[in-house]
């Protein structure tokens, strides 16, 4: 509870307040659970797939960097649903704004790699990838404020086209020229340049710089949606459009943002995932990591700082289901499986949230849903700029 | 155009009859959707539920499975859908869970669970046994020039699918569990004072729901495209639910959204069969692949004039004496 200190909230902790946050808890034992359950039908050990995975996330020095690897591009995409969600916008579409942002990244670290100087083209590198993911948003967000069209399904349109636009891409006007030459002609582009590439922290692990990026954009935003005029429109804005335009702000607007600024972290996960990991585009990057990021940000319930924890979590549940794919043979798919479970259960327990602090709400003042459009539920921050 | 030994004039009957092979799915997923959401739950889960009817359906008909009957792969995707349904009802009837949120988790659901069994029970490779569902011809009407090809040699999911249309409207219209569905989902405190119990109603619309996504997964997988892949729905559970904003809630226009969706579909195909070109060089296949995806945007903005058809309590939950 901490951080609610640093940045001026109650620090008491009351018993609703343990509520809001042992429930999610519970609702990933609960998922966890109904796993082992799959596992055993299927005929694998559940203790010794979870105590594999457990070990592949933190057995040992290197696996914990791997999980800190994997949160990374998870972290960035959560605080970025964080604000799609708490503005009233639901941004299924962060895959596809990972892949637009990386790939706009890759073109431009690849074409103006040689003529930049070195800091410059790295840092260069990572905001077209956030105005990659941003531009992706946008349409999304266009959509929704100028013709109401609903933007769950046009973000999930959005990544149906940015996969088959990657796809196109990679195999034909950015494929390696390398991979021509060779006749191989394997879906990929050519290596950045080593300029455009983000510092490795401990190599020979891949834990870069990104971490370090992510945990910033964290802090940045949250204090951008609690502390600014900007967020506190598009909280606003998320909490009842009906007020908001009451209150003279201009909900079209808001909106838009919201999916921009949304789409563009998730943009800049793309840009720092080929930067700091991959250093090329290949086929099959990052598949995932966008729904796991919404996953993420639910399980931290909506709020930037919580996506921190939760970001290193989900980072060891995939880490962890790759030791358990590799060493027991049981499909890391499971870890999908177990990630919708989880949105159902945390989406699930709301009502029961809700129902605990209803008590406490009749006494103090009204909060804020965590959900959009659910009404009055259990979230513990104020509506205040 | 190049690469084709068919006249056109049979490359376009052959196309109008894979027009209506390939609207099945989408139809069957929309038309569940219709009476979910016209009682008021948004089930955004159809796409997972889909992925599990594909699995389900066309494991059971595999080597591995029980047999080489279609028709039991078809109930055992009912089954599944059906159960998918009950678990989305009790997330969003009961729990009165956000439903955009939770369809999406339902979604993630039905792709990890589809994908790991595929692994795991069969090895990653999927054949149906046996011939699956044959075209059944109708007698006479068959025979018809053109027509005959197009309407009447198709297999018997492509009958069902385009029969249960009027059957969902006269359902909607004119019996008392539609009356109480529309009631419920228009104003389910006004329903409730009715004596009409609100919660039983969704309940039963959206495993219906599930039941029909479970047929349109397995009419992929048993029907469509004889195989399994992951993921292999592509986002038509979304597509599908696009369908019934674009068909304003209504039966036969989401016939008619489904039958342009399967248009966009073959438009890929066709185009590579054709080998249709732009300036001298052949349209790139994933540029094709993405139409229907353009397209579902496209309508989603056309379908925009509709939304005062949207039922008034669509992704409310309800609480007596709360709303």
């Amino acid at each position: 509870m901490m951080t609610r200190r640093l940045f001026g909230q109650r620090a008491r902790l009351s018993a609703a307040d343990l509520v809001v946050w042992i429930v999610p808890l519970v609702a990933v034992l609960l998922a966890l659970a109904v796993g082992a359950l799959l596992l055993l039908a299927l005929g694998a050990n559940p203790i010794e797939a979870y105590s594999v995975m457990l070990d592949g996330a933190f057995g040992d020095q290197a696996a914990l960097f791997r999980t800190l690897t994997r949160a990374t591009p998870l972290l960035l995409i959560a605080i970025g649903i964080c604000i799609a969600f708490r503005g009233g916008v639901i941004n299924i579409g962060a895959e596809g704004q990972l892949f637009v942002g990386a790939v706009s990244a890759t073109a431009f670290s690849l074409a103006a790699g040689p003529t930049i100087p070195a800091p410059w083209i790295a840092i260069l590198t990572l905001l077209v990838g956030f105005l990659g993911g941003a531009a992706w948003g946008a349409i999304p967000g266009i959509l929704k404020a100028r013709f109401d069209v609903n933007e769950i399904l046009t973000t999930v349109m959005m990544n149906q086209i940015a996969i088959q636009l990657l796809l196109f891409l990679l195999s034909g006007p950015m494929i390696d020229p390398e991979q021509i030459r060779q006749g191989t002609r394997i879906s990929q582009s050519a290596q950045l340049p080593e300029s455009s590439w983000l510092p490795r922290l401990a190599p020979p692990s891949q834990l870069h710089l990104g971490l370090f990026i992510g945990l910033a954009a964290a802090i940045v935003i949250y204090v951008l949606l609690w502390r600014t005029t900007l967020g506190y429109r598009i909280r606003a804005v998320g909490l009842s459009k009906d007020a908001a335009r009451y209150a003279g702000i201009s909900v079209p607007r808001y909106l838009t943002l919201a999916l921009i600024l949304s789409g563009g972290l998730a943009g800049l996960a793309g840009s720092v995932e080929v930067t700091g990991v991959t250093h090329r585009m290949v086929e099959g990057f990052a598949v995932g990591y966008g729904f796991s990021g919404i996953v993420v940000a639910l399980f931290g319930r909506l709020h930037p700082l919580g996506a921190i924890p939760s970001a290193f979590l989900f980072g060891a549940l995939l880490v962890g289901a790759e030791k358990m794919q590799r060493t027991i043979q049981v499909p890391s798919a499971t870890v999908i499986a177990l990630q919708g479970l989880v949105v159902i259960f945390v989406v699930s327990s709301e009502l029961l949230v809700r129902r605990w602090t209803a008590r406490r709400q009749a006494r103090a003042l009204p909060s804020a849903p965590v959900l959009p459009g659910v009404p009055a539920s259990a979230s513990h921050q104020e509506v205040s700029a | 155009m190049t690469g084709s030994s068919m006249t056109l004039d049979q490359i376009l009957v052959e196309a109008l009859a894979l027009m209506f092979l390939y609207s099945t799915p989408y139809l069957f997923a929309a038309l569940g959707e219709v009476f979910a959401q016209r009682s008021g739950v948004l089930n955004l889960g159809v796409e997972g539920i889909m992925l599990m009817g594909a699995f389900s359906g066309i494991y059971v008909i595999s080597s591995k499975g029980l047999g080489q009957e279609p028709m039991v792969g078809l109930l055992v995707a009912m089954l599944v859908g059906g159960l998918m349904g009950l678990a989305m009802a009790v997330v969003s009837v009961t729990f009165k869970a956000e439903q955009g949120i939770s369809g999406i988790g339902f979604t993630l659901f039905g792709l990890g669970l589809s994908s790991l069994l595929f692994k795991s029970l069969a090895g990653g490779v999927i054949t149906a046994q046996g011939e699956g569902f044959q075209a059944v011809t109708i007698p006479i009407l068959s025979d018809l020039p053109v027509i005959g090809k197009i309407f009447f040699q198709q297999n018997v999911l492509v009958y069902v699918a385009f029969a249960l249309v009027p059957i969902s409207v006269w359902i909607l219209n004119r019996t008392t569990w539609g009356l109480q569905i529309r009631a419920v989902g228009q104003n389910p405190a006004a329903a409730d004072a009715m004596g009409v119990n609100v919660d039983r109603v969704r309940y039963s619309t959206v495993i219906l729901g599930g039941v029909l996504a479970g047929i349109a997964g397995a009419s992929l997988s048993i029907a469509v495209t004889p195989i399994f892949q992951e993921n292999m729905t592509a986002g038509r559970g979304f597509i599908a639910v696009a369908l019934v904003y674009f068909g304003g809630w209504s039966p036969w226009r989401v016939m008619a959204g489904a039958l342009l969706f399967a248009i966009a579909n073959n438009l890929q195909i066709w185009a590579q069969i054709l080998d249709v070109q732009i300036v001298g060089q052949s349209i790139p296949p994933n540029l094709l692949i993405m139409a229907p995806y353009i397209l579902t945007i496209a309508v989603l903005v056309f379908a925009r004039q509709r939304k005062r058809l949207e039922p008034a309590a669509l992704t409310k939950p309800f609480m007596r004496g709360e709303n």
